[in-house]
C-alpha cells in the first residue's frame, strides 16, 4: 500500500468499461465509544472514494449516509470500544450479521484513551461529571472488540492511516493478506531517512516498541512517537523504559508514555503498572 | 608539471570549482548536509550546503552535532545515512501488471530512472561497504541489474577522516581512516583559515578526467592548484597516523569467526535480548545489510497489481517466516542471527566480513548495544570455557 499505487485516471476509465456483473460486497461501518476520527478516515479518502463506492455497496455508514441496507454484511468495520452493557450486547448482534469483521483504530483494537478508566474508579468519574449519576449506566472498563467477539483483522492507529485502510479493504476484496507490517516505527524512520530523535536529540520516543503504519509521522516533525498505533510485534517495553530512564525520564513520565492512547494494550498496560509501582516504592 | 603530478593541492576557497566540474559533467551531487540535528546524505546544490564547522560526538545510543569552531568541512564522521540508500533504495517498484479488457494480465517492468550521481565525502569504511554490496548484489550468480546500473553511474569523491568518532573501529576489521582504492578522487582536508586546503588524488580514469577539467577551469589562476608539495604529503601522512591513533582497537574482531562459532549456545544472547528492542535500527543504519522483502499490492478494482521491494531486517518476525511460522521467534535468536551473519557466516557466503567498522549500529541503537562489547563478552566466555576443559 502506498500513494504511488493509486490508480490513474486512465485505469479508472478502463475499470468502468470492464465492470463485472458480480454483486458488490456489502460494507457496513459501526461505531462504539470513539471520536469518529477513524471512520472519517474513510471519508478522507477523497481521491479514492469513488473507487471505494464502485467496489463495495455502502450498506450501513451513518456518518456518510442516512440510507441503510439491512444485513448480513460482507465486510464490517467497527470503530470504538465497549463501555456500556448495551454495547456489550450490540457487538454480538453485529458479529452475527457480519461475514468479516475488522476493527479500525485504537479504541476498537485496545480500548482507546477511554481505557484510562480501567486504572481508576469509574463511579468517582460519574459522580464528578454528571449532575444525576443515577441516569448513567456504564461499565467499569473500556475494552477492545476482540475481548467480546472474534475479530478477523485489527487495524490500529489513532486515527488509522487512510492508505492502510484502503489496503485492508483492497486485500479483503481480492482475497489476499493485507500488507500491514507489525514491525517498529523505527523502520519507517529509517526508510524515510529521518534521523532518530531519541539518539540525536534525547527526545523520549515510543517508536522502538510501537507498531508501524503512520509513516513515522511524529518523528518526521521532530516529535517523539506517542505510540498511538499500539505495541509492535515482540515489543521489549522493559528495555524501552530503561532507555527512557537513562535519558532522564522519571517513573511518572514513563508511566504516562505507556498509559495514554493505548493504555489497555497488554504490553503497554503492563509496563505502565511497573512504572506506577516504582513510584509508589520510591515514595515509601 | 601539474598534468603529471600524482596529487594536487587545491586552495579550500576553490573547492566549489571541483563541485562545478562534476555538475558540468552531468552528475547529480549527493553529499553531507545538516538536517534536523544530524549530518545526513542528501542532494546538495553547492559548497554552501556542506557542513562547514560541524563536528559530531558519538557514543552507544547517542549522537550530537557540535560546532567545531573552524571553517573545515569534513570534521564530522558518519551519520545515520549510508550510501546504500542511493545505490539500493529503501523502496522500489519491481514491476506492475494491468488486467486488459479480456481479463488477461499484462505485466510491465517498472521504469527505473537512474541519473549519473557523484557521492561527495565518501569515507574509507563506506568504500569498503560499497565493495561489499558489489559482491553481494552484483558479483553473485543472480546480479541485481538495478543496483549494477546505479553503481556504474556513480562517481566517488572520497575523503579521509581527520576526526574519528568514539564508535569507529575500521582499523580492527582490516580498514583504516584513509581511502586506499575504489574511488574516483580522494581528498584530504588540511589546515584552517588561510592555509585551509585540500590534497586531491585521482584513483580512476574518470577521476583523472575530472581533475584535468578542474585544472582547465582554474587555468587563469595557476597558484590555486599545485602539485602537492613534500610538506603537504607529510601533513597528509601525519593526519592519517593521528586518526589511526585515535581509533580504539577491538582485538576480539580479529577472532570474531572463532568466537561466534564457539558461542552459538551461549546464555549471553539472552542477556543481550533483555536490552535489544528488535527495532531493526542497527540493520537499517548498517551500510551493508541488504535484506529486502517484497510486497504485492492490488488496487480496489483488482485490475492493477504492483510488486514492491522494501528494506527488511532479520529483527522482524516476518523475515524468518517459513511455512507454519517464524523460525526465529525470540529476540535472542534474531540478535544472534544478525551478529553471526555479519561477522562470521558472511565470510562463507561472500568471502569477506559484512562489517566495515563504521559504528552506525552502535550509535543508532536506541538501547546503546555495542557489538564490540558483546563480542568481547562472548570472547571471555569462550576463553574461560577453554581454560576449564
Amino acid at each position: 500500500m502506498n500513494p504511488n499505487s493509486q490508480q490513474s485516471e486512465a485505469r479508472r476509465k478502463k475499470t468502468q468499461r470492464g465492470k463485472t456483473r458480480r454483486k458488490k460486497p456489502k460494507l457496513a461501518v459501526f461505531k462504539f465509544a470513539s471520536c469518529d476520527g477513524c471512520q472519517l478516515s474513510l471519508l478522507d479518502c477523497e481521491d479514492e472514494l469513488l473507487a471505494v463506492a464502485d467496489a463495495v455497496e455502502i450498506a450501513y455508514f451513518p456518518e456518510a449516509t442516512r440510507a441503510t441496507v439491512k444485513g448480513p454484511y460482507d465486510l464490517t468495520l467497527v470503530e470504538g470500544s465497549i463501555t456500556t452493557p448495551h454495547d456489550a450486547e450490540r457487538i454480538h448482534e453485529i458479529r452475527r450479521k457480519s461475514r468479516v469483521l475488522i476493527t479500525i483504530g485504537a479504541c476498537a483494537t485496545s480500548g482507546g484513551i477511554q481505557a484510562l478508566r480501567n486504572f481508576a474508579n469509574v463511579n468517582a468519574f460519574i459522580g464528578a461529571v454528571y449532575a444525576n449519576p443515577a441516569y448513567i449506566e456504564t461499565l467499569r472498563t473500556s475494552t477492545a472488540i476482540a475481548d467480546h467477539v472474534p475479530v478477523d483483522f485489527q487495524l490500529n492507529g489513532c486515527p488509522i492511516d487512510k492508505y492502510q485502510l484502503l489496503e485492508v479493504i483492497s486485500a479483503f476484496l481480492h482475497g489476499r493478506k493485507p500488507n500491514v507490517s507489525p514491525h517498529s516505527v523505527c523502520m519507517e524512520c529509517k526508510l524515510s531517512g529521518t534521523a532518530c530523535v531519541m539518539v540525536s536529540k534525547g527526545t523520549l520516543c515510543m517508536g522502538p516498541v510501537t507498531h508501524a503504519g503512520c509513516g513515522a509521522l511524529c518523528p518526521r516533525f521532530n516529535r517523539g512517537c506517542f505510540g498511538c498505533f499500539g505495541p509492535k510485534e515482540t515489543p521489549n517495553t522493559a528495555s524501552a523504559a530503561a532507555t527512557f530512564r537513562e535519558l532522564g525520564a522519571t517513573d511518572a513520565e514513563i508511566e504516562r508514555l505507556f498509559r495514554s492512547i493505548q493504555a489497555a494494550a497488554p504490553a503497554f498496560h503492563e509496563e505502565s503498572l511497573i512504572a506506577e509501582r516504582a513510584q509508589n516504592t520510591n515514595h515509601g | 608539471m601539474l598534468q603529471h603530478a600524482e596529487s594536487v593541492t587545491l586552495q579550500a576557497g576553490l573547492f566549489a570549482q571541483l563541485l562545478d566540474v562534476l555538475k558540468n559533467d552531468g552528475y547529480r551531487l549527493i553529499g553531507p548536509r545538516v538536517r534536523n540535528g544530524a549530518v545526513v546524505y542528501d542532494d546538495i546544490a553547492n559548497v554552501n550546503d556542506l557542513p562547514r564547522g560541524i563536528s559530531d560526538e558519538q557514543s552507544p545510543g547517542r549522537y550530537r552535532i557540535a560546532s567545531s569552531g573552524s571553517d573545515r568541512m569534513f570534521d564530522y564522521v558518519v551519520g545515520p545515512t549510508s550510501w546504500k540508500r542511493f545505490l539500493y533504495p529503501p523502496r522500489r517498484k519491481l514491476w506492475e501488471a494491468t488486467r486488459d479488457d479480456r481479463g488477461a494480465w499484462q505485466p510491465e517492468p517498472a521504469a527505473d530512472e537512474c541519473q549519473a550521481t557523484a557521492f561527495i565525502g565518501v569515507r574509507a569504511c563506506e568504500i569498503s561497504a560499497i565493495r561489499i554490496l558489489d559482491r553481494v548484489l552484483n558479483e553473485s550468480a543472480y546480479p541485481d541489474s538495478a543496483y549494477a546500473k546505479r553503481r556504474r553511474a556513480t562517481f566517488i569523491l572520497a575523503v579521509g577522516c581527520a576526526v574519528p568518532a568514539a564508535t569507529c573501529f575500521c582499523t580492527s576489521v582490516g580498514g583504516g581512516p584513509s581511502p586506499e582504492a575504489d574511488f574516483d578522487i580522494a581528498l584530504t582536508e588540511l589546515g584552517t583559515g588561510d592555509s585551509h586546503r585540500f590534497v586531491l588524488r585521482a584513483g580512476s580514469e574518470t577521476g583523472r578526467g575530472a581533475l584535468r577539467r578542474l585544472t582547465d577551469h582554474l587555468s587563469l589562476k595557476p597558484t590555486a592548484l599545485q602539485a602537492t608539495s613534500e610538506a603537504d604529503q607529510r601533513a597528509v601522512d601525519e593526519q592519517v597516523r593521528r586518526s589511526v591513533g585515535q581509533i580504539t582497537a577491538v582485538p576480539a574482531m580479529g577472532r570474531a569467526r572463532e568466537i561466534l562459532g564457539a558461542s552459538l549456545r551461549s546464555d549471553h544472547w539472552e542477556t543481550v535480548a533483555d536490552r535489544c528492542l528488535s527495532c531493526a535500527n542497527c540493520t537499517m543504519a548498517c551500510p551493508t545489510c541488504f535484506c529486502v522483502d517484497v510486497e504485492d499490492v492490488t488496487d480496489l478494482t483488482g485490475t492493477h497489481a504492483e510488486r514492491w521491494q522494501q528494506w527488511d531486517s532479520c529483527f522482524t518476525l516476518s523475515h524468518s517466516y517459513l511455512h507454519g511460522g517464524s523460525v526465529r521467534k525470540t529476540t535472542a535468536s534474531r540478535y544472534r542471527q544478525w551478529l553471526t551473519h555479519k561477522l562470521d557466516t558472511w565470510h562463507d557466503q561472500f568471502g569477506t566480513s559484512g562489517c566495515v567498522g563504521c559504528g552506525r549500529c552502535i550509535t543508532w541503537c536506541p538501547a546503546g548495544i555495542d557489538i564490540r562489547d558483546e563480542l568481547a563478552t562472548l570472547d571471555s566466555e569462550v576463553s574461560e570455557e577453554a581454560k576449564a576443559t
